[in-house]
């Protein structure tokens, strides 16, 4: 039985030497390893996180150029057609105001002759009318140098008035 | 692995028992010295020893000799085992500071006043003799300390390669003992203990992993071997203790619930659980120290049996065979080394994780 009986002598010593040698361990051998170890662990994790990060960046870039361009596109639309509508209005205004002075300016015309055409008609009703007793003066004068004519004129003009 | 520590158990006393059988049958056909004694062979490459024997060279001994270190009443007592002249009879009697000394069977004896000689009963146990505190450096504590130089040179080697390398690359002894320490931290401490507090136990785990296995393979190097450290019941007693205090000191309030009122259970389930559980604190431990212990001494002395088969038939064609299983026994045994460490240390790592579990 004496191979299962712990010797004092050998757990004393073992207690020692395992106390020591997991003190000196610790302090240098797992710490620095186990350090070195996380560490590059850690550094690694870190390079593929932020490499991840860079690519959602990337897509990130990528998809806002997208919009910015989507954006730019549908403003260049939207000022084309401003810029068209406003053209057809300009258009459109200025044929309607266009339109409208044309009008006017027929109206004035119109006015214009209507009131030409009045003077024409007076100027001429008095010229006439001037001209009428200028002739008739001529007429009378002529007619009334003999009694007989003057007579036959007055009757003639009698007779004339009653047909008027 | 519960039936794994089941296992090892039955097989260890089983050992054992044969091995009682064959100690009481061969005590009785002792006396003849020419006769090879293929048990005490054995157990005199299993156990420890005050020298270091290495060779028998013509008939005579060479060996290292390794100081005796002796607390007696009347205090320290030291002197080289060689001063024993290679004597483990119990004959050759060393004097020092009026006290005598023996040596019976690698133990050390102090010789009663007056006794000159050591006498013996019929059981062979000295009757005239007490034993003092023995505190030698014996050939297991030798070799410990060999392990523990090999050890630091390996392990403060890598962790300055570390300092060496750029970013942390390992580089040199560094490249071959990171992968072990990784594995230790991934595949023992991590998935045992748990992410939160594995940290604590990896100098202890780290420690245990490599000092038990480097001493299994100093055990099975040929010319050293007699030097069996974690195949000495006391070397796996100590480190089981540090396991076993190491878990109770850690022990949180959930573990000791657990132990002195089982959460779940109706009140007579309770009480009837905790001498179980109680009993269940020690046998982990225990259970630790038993394996270890069984398993390297089982290797070793099989190894050696089948090379006694060449002395106890005493031809040579049986030296192919024995060779032949020694060297496949020899084979597992390595790969033994190194499941025994990893046994030890995940099991260690379970209690560990056991003690600090949170509640759930």
């Amino acid at each position: 039985m004496d191979l299962v009986t712990p010797g004092f002598g050998l757990v004393f010593w073992s207690i020692i030497t395992f106390l020591c040698l997991l003190f000196i361990l610790r302090k240098f051998a797992w710490k620095p390893i186990l350090g070195a170890v996380s560490d590059r662990e850690e550094g690694i994790k870190d390079a593929l996180a932020s490499a991840e990060k860079a690519k959602l960046e990337m897509q990130n870039l990528h998809a806002d150029n997208e919009r910015i361009l989507q954006e730019a596109r549908a403003e260049r639309e939207a000022m084309l057609k401003d810029a068209r509508d406003m053209k057809n209005k300009i258009v459109t205004d200025a044929k309607d105001e266009a339109q409208v002075q044309a009008n006017k300016m027929i109206e004035q015309a119109q006015a214009a002759i209507q009131s030409e055409k009045k003077a024409a008609m007076a100027e001429l009703k008095s010229h006439v009318a001037s001209l009428s007793i200028e002739i008739a003066e001529k007429v009378v004068r002529n007619e009334l140098s003999n009694k007989d004519k003057q007579l036959k004129l007055v009757e003639d003009m009698l007779g004339e008035a009653t047909l008027n | 692995m519960k039936i794994n520590i089941f296992k090892n158990v039955i097989l260890s006393a089983l050992f054992l028992t044969v091995f009682n059988i064959g100690f009481a049958s061969e005590t009785k056909e002792a006396g003849d010295d020419e006769k090879f004694d293929p048990k005490e062979m054995i157990m005199h490459h299993v156990k420890d020893a005050h020298e270091f024997h290495i060779i028998d060279w013509n008939g005579k001994p060479i060996s290292l000799s390794l100081p005796i270190i002796l607390w007696t009443d009347n205090g320290l007592i030291t002197f080289m085992s060689s001063e024993f002249h290679h004597d483990d009879a119990g004959q050759e009697v060393v004097e020092k500071n009026g006290d005598k000394f023996v040596k019976f069977h690698e133990k050390i004896y102090q010789l009663n006043d007056g006794a000159s000689t050591a006498t013996f009963d019929d059981e062979y146990h000295v009757t005239n003799a007490s034993k003092p505190l023995d505190f030698s450096i014996t050939r297991n504590v030798f070799m410990m300390w060999v392990s523990v130089a090999v050890l630091l040179l390996i392990f403060i080697g890598s962790a300055r390669s570390y300092k060496k390398s750029k970013n942390g690359v390992p580089t040199g002894i560094a490249a071959f003992t990171e992968p072990l320490v990784v594995f230790v931290r991934d595949e023992i401490a991590r998935p045992m203990i748990g992410e939160h507090k594995y940290k604590r136990y990896m100098p202890y785990l780290l420690t245990v992993f490599f000092f038990i296995w480097i001493n299994n393979i100093f055990g099975l190097i040929p010319i050293i071997n007699g030097a069996n450290l974690s195949g000495n019941i006391a070397f796996t007693f100590v480190l089981a203790l540090f396991t076993f205090i190491i878990t109770t000191v850690s022990g949180n309030k959930n573990y000791w619930k657990h132990i002195f009122w089982m959460p779940g259970v109706p009140v007579p389930i309770k009480i009837f659980l905790i001498p179980i559980e109680l009993i269940g604190v020690f046998t982990k431990p225990i259970s630790l120290m038993i394996r270890l212990f069984a398993n390297i001494t089982a290797g070793h002395i099989i190894i050696l049996a089948l090379m006694s088969l060449i002395f106890i038939f005493k031809t040579w064609t049986v030296a192919p065979i024995s060779v032949a299983f020694s060297l496949f026994i020899t084979v597992i045994e390595i790969v033994v080394t190194a499941i025994q460490a990893y046994i030890f240390t995940i099991l260690s790592a379970l209690y560990f994780g056991m003690a600090t579990e949170e509640e759930h």
